[in-house]
């Protein structure tokens, strides 16, 4: 056997489990500090639904398709002898209306976000199955102005964190089931076109589209938006005086967002194709994608979601960040304050006591402050600032700036004073 | 993928429905093993043709976990099993090789004849809680999904599956030789999930790193593409007009589960005594549903490994079943509302930890520490009891380990595919004869009245539990 190798850890972190080092929390503050700074800004309240939630919650409403369904982590409970299995949360925005339903309808309208983690299995291991997201979700938000308030928010938080590569791709959902529902296929064959969608492969419709007869020209051109604005969804409608209701009035609202997002000089794109998992999405969907095509947030209108789970019927949209991909956009910069640390070379009782209080001086005064009796290797580098308490008497201290490398000997306010400045 | 032979192929056969046919296959194909027949006592089989494969004969839910977790490289097993195993670990290491032409029915979900639940569409549309019962309860869990049942629970049972409709659950995914099958268990087929064809199945790691080339070309001319099953259609119209026997049986107030199995004869035995007449129950009947002569007592016949959890979801009021099986259930759920209430005295049985006599292991402190040292890497774990062998291991502070669940004849599986077994024994010479010796009694059972703490509370129905229980405690008495 393979003796000569590293030792084995004793016991390693699960399969598909990350641990999150100082440098990952410092990246994640900052990404759930600049989205729940905006969703302040923006009125909406913080809501925890618990992790644990009924399976049936996820399996009875259509609300994650049957392969995501397969995907969960469910367990029969210490109680769960009454046969009824329960899940680690696979999504968050389900939870959410769950407990807006239970506990705040029918208020209306409710603006909410949270930060949670959320559980996805995933057969390699090398992915995260437990992931965060930032959500927040406008309850009783209006379609077109509800709309464009969450794009606005999420692109508030991108602004805030600086990220100016970071693109939005802005689709309908509606638009796409409408269109599904004009083609002249039978149900089951729709039904068929919409899974596929859904799991990302539009083969089939793209086929189905190409074949259409000469009246439903308006077809075709729907599936190659990409990259382009709104007046060119001006262009599809003109083309499409044939098309059903429901086609029309998803493209009208389509162009409505587009409009608006336009004249605020939001900047976006528009790509049908930004649709994925639209189970419960019935309008507007966006998504946004790094510079690098990855998948970093998204969201969308989800009118059905709130009735379907026996609430009133109120329109709904929100979006969400994810957490994990959005950290890797971000370097592990301490955009905090100067650290101190505060050592003695003396051990002695009345020497710590003293280096304690000199510590908890600059806390009060709003600065950090780490205590190191005898002071060691630990102490370089680190800290911005080095404060050496000499013996239990001593009315002065002496303050290295490890930036500059100036040294003085001044008294203990004097030093507190200078570092929290 | 530890534990496969380091030169030889692994092959595990399967016992019960498809042995014979699987064994013709076999010796058509040119891999034929010696003594692969119903008659064998031997568990271990060696091939007649090539020098390096060898073969076992198991249960076939036993190969599908086996197989996958590579203590075979080859199987032969039901696509219900491999369904099942992949309904619950989509990750398993289980490769669907091929369909072998060999078929045995078709797996249904189906109601029973006399319910209100008469088309498919009727169940998508239902909005109570609807129950249901299933040997398969990953496929049956993934169904309810598939068909976005409102509400829903899953209860998974060992057997008998068949006998729970309309009184125990509203829905069964079970398997069955066809339609009629099921017709004549009072049962109306809504759906016939998928047929039921053996599979040849592979470990994926054996598949992708060992040469099984020579084994496997011998099957490549009888694979064959799966069929698709179809929805099957159902005749219209309500539920069939309530037949006597089910009118009276749901008209009774206290329902009594009685076991079907080894326990039957001594069950049998302390009715009479208690002077508890059952008819039917004795002998070779089929019928599940019995009408003593009490006449507020309604018996239905049901695996006693099932019984527990039954009790407890209010199914029935009253079980006899072992404690063994009460006692894994409420390692499962230690909240249960299930009460013991009398000790029947009969089936004694010990629940041991056991392992090779080769393990320089004599008690279960040597086994901690003996696995604290790298002894083996992971312990693993085949048990009939998941929740009281995982249960001992936690308690005891024992490594690194993995359960490993079987469905009987546990000690087959003992040096090689697992090292220690947590299974039930009578006398101990089962054990012995696999070289086998036990390092901790973990439970001493036997069989007893099992209890409902809600029907308890039932002022009505605590009158007459009390009754049952005196003619039964007399009886236990009168054999001292």
């Amino acid at each position: 056997m393979d003796t000569q190798s590293e030792p084995q850890l004793l016991h390693g972190k699960c399969r598909g489990m990350r641990d999150m080092l100082p440098g990952d929390m410092l990246r994640f503050r900052r990404v759930e500090d600049a989205f729940v700074d905006a969703c302040r800004a923006y009125g909406y309240e913080e809501v925890k639904p618990p992790t644990i939630e009924y399976l049936q919650l996820f399996t009875a409403l259509g609300t994650l398709t049957p392969a995501m369904v397969g995907r969960v982590y469910s367990f029969l409970d210490w109680d769960g002898w009454s046969g009824e299995r329960v899940v680690l949360r696979p999504d968050s925005t389900i939870p959410v209306a769950r407990l807006y339903v239970e506990n705040l309808a029918p208020r209306s309208p409710v603006r909410l976000f949270y930060v949670t983690n959320s559980f996805v299995f995933e057969e390699t291991g090398r992915k995260n199955r437990e992931r965060w997201q930032c959500g927040a979700e406008f309850i009783g938000g209006a379609p077109v102005v509800a709309d464009v308030e969450i794009v606005l928010l999420a692109s508030d938080v991108i602004a805030r964190l600086g990220l100016e590569d970071v693109r939005f791709q802005v689709c309908h959902a509606g638009l796409l089931k409408a269109l599904i529902d004009e083609l002249d296929l039978s149900a089951q064959d729709k039904e068929h076109l919409v899974e596929s969608v859904l799991e990302g492969d539009w083969r089939g419709l793209e086929a189905a589209v190409a074949g259409v007869a000469d009246r439903k020209r308006y077809l075709p051109p729907l599936l190659s938006l990409k990259g382009v604005s709104s007046g060119y969804l001006q262009n599809v409608r003109a083309l499409s005086a044939g098309a059903g209701p429901e086609f029309r009035r998803a493209l009208d609202q389509f162009i409505e967002v587009s409009s608006l997002l336009d004249e605020l000089e939001c900047s976006y794109e528009i790509d049908i194709t930004a649709v994925r998992s639209f189970e419960y999405y019935t309008g507007i969907c966006f998504q946004l994608v790094s510079s690098a095509g990855e998948k970093v947030g998204g969201g969308g209108r989800y009118d059905d979601l709130i009735p379907l789970m026996g609430g009133p019927n109120i329109p709904a949209c929100g979006f969400a960040l994810y957490v994990d991909q959005m950290m890797l956009l971000l370097d592990g910069r301490d955009g905090g304050t100067a650290r101190a640390a505060v050592v003695c070379d003396d051990s002695s009782a009345g020497a710590v006591r003293r280096t304690l209080e000199v510590a908890r001086a600059v806390r009060a005064a709003g600065g950090v402050a780490s205590v190191g009796i005898k002071r060691g290797p630990e102490f370089t580098g680190r800290f911005r600032w080095v404060l050496r308490v000499a013996s239990e008497t001593a009315e002065t201290v002496e303050l290295t700036d490890s930036e500059t490398r100036e040294q003085v000997t001044c008294s203990i306010a004097e030093a507190v004073e200078r570092l929290v400045s | 993928m530890q534990a496969i032979g380091p030169d030889g192929i692994r092959f595990a056969l399967p016992k019960g429905r498809f042995l014979s046919s699987a064994s013709e296959l076999l010796d058509a194909a040119g891999v034929s093993f010696e003594d692969y027949s119903s008659k064998t006592r031997q568990y271990r089989l060696l091939s007649s043709r090539f020098e390096s494969l060898s073969a076992k004969i198991l249960q076939e839910k036993d190969i599908s976990v086996h197989v996958s977790v590579g203590n075979y490289d080859l199987g032969i097993c039901g696509r219900d099993w491999v369904r099942e195993m992949k309904a619950r670990y989509p990750a398993a290491a289980l490769v669907e090789v091929g369909s072998l032409p060999l078929r045995e029915g078709a797996v249904y979900l189906a109601t029973s004849a006399y319910s209100d639940l008469t088309c498919l569409e009727e169940v998508k549309r239902s909005n109570r809680t609807l129950h249901l019962v299933s040997e398969y309860p990953g496929v049956a869990t993934l169904l309810a999904a598939e068909l976005r049942l409102k509400r829903f629970r899953v209860f998974p049972v060992w057997g008998a599956a068949g006998a729970y409709p309309p009184e125990s659950a509203d829905l069964v995914v079970m398997w069955a030789g066809d339609e009629r099958d099921l017709v004549s268990q009072g049962l109306r087929p809504l759906k016939k999930l998928f047929e039921v064809d053996a599979m040849l199945v592979a470990n994926s790691g054996s598949l992708s790193a060992r040469d099984m080339s020579e084994v496997l070309a011998c099957f490549s001319g009888r694979l064959e593409v799966a069929r698709n099953a179809g929805d099957v259609p159902v005749a219209d119209g309500g539920g069939l007009p309530q037949s006597g026997l089910l009118t009276a049986w749901q008209s009774r107030e206290i329902r009594l589960a009685l076991p079907d199995g080894h326990q039957k004869t001594p069950a049998v035995e302390l009715l009479e005594r208690a002077g508890l007449d059952v008819p039917g129950y004795a002998g070779k009947t089929s019928e599940r549903r019995l009408l003593p002569g009490i006449d507020w007592l309604a018996v239905k016949v049901i695996r006693p490994q099932d019984m527990p959890l039954q009790v407890a979801s209010g199914h029935f009021d009253l079980a006899v079943t072992g404690q063994d099986w009460l006692h894994e259930h409420l390692c499962a759920f230690p909240s249960s509302p299930v009460v013991e209430l009398l000790d029947l005295g009969f089936g004694k049985v010990r629940v041991v930890a056991a392992l090779s006599e080769d393990v320089p292991v004599s008690t279960t402190e040597e086994l901690s520490r003996f696995v604290a040292r790298g002894g083996f890497r992971p312990l693993r774990v085949a048990s009939e009891y998941t929740n009281i062998a995982d249960r001992y291991l936690r308690d005891n502070h024992i490594g690194a380990y993995k359960v490993m669940p079987t469905w009987g004849a546990s000690e087959a599986f003992l040096p090689d595919d697992a090292d220690l077994l947590v299974d039930n024994t009578q006398t101990g010479k089962t054990l012995v004869e696999n070289r086998l010796k036990i390092i901790e009694v973990i439970l001493r059972s036997s069989a007893c009245l099992i209890a409902n703490a809600e029907s308890l509370r039932a002022p009505s129905k605590k009158a007459k539990i009390d009754e049952l229980r005196a003619m039964l405690a007399g009886a236990v008495n009168e054999t001292g």
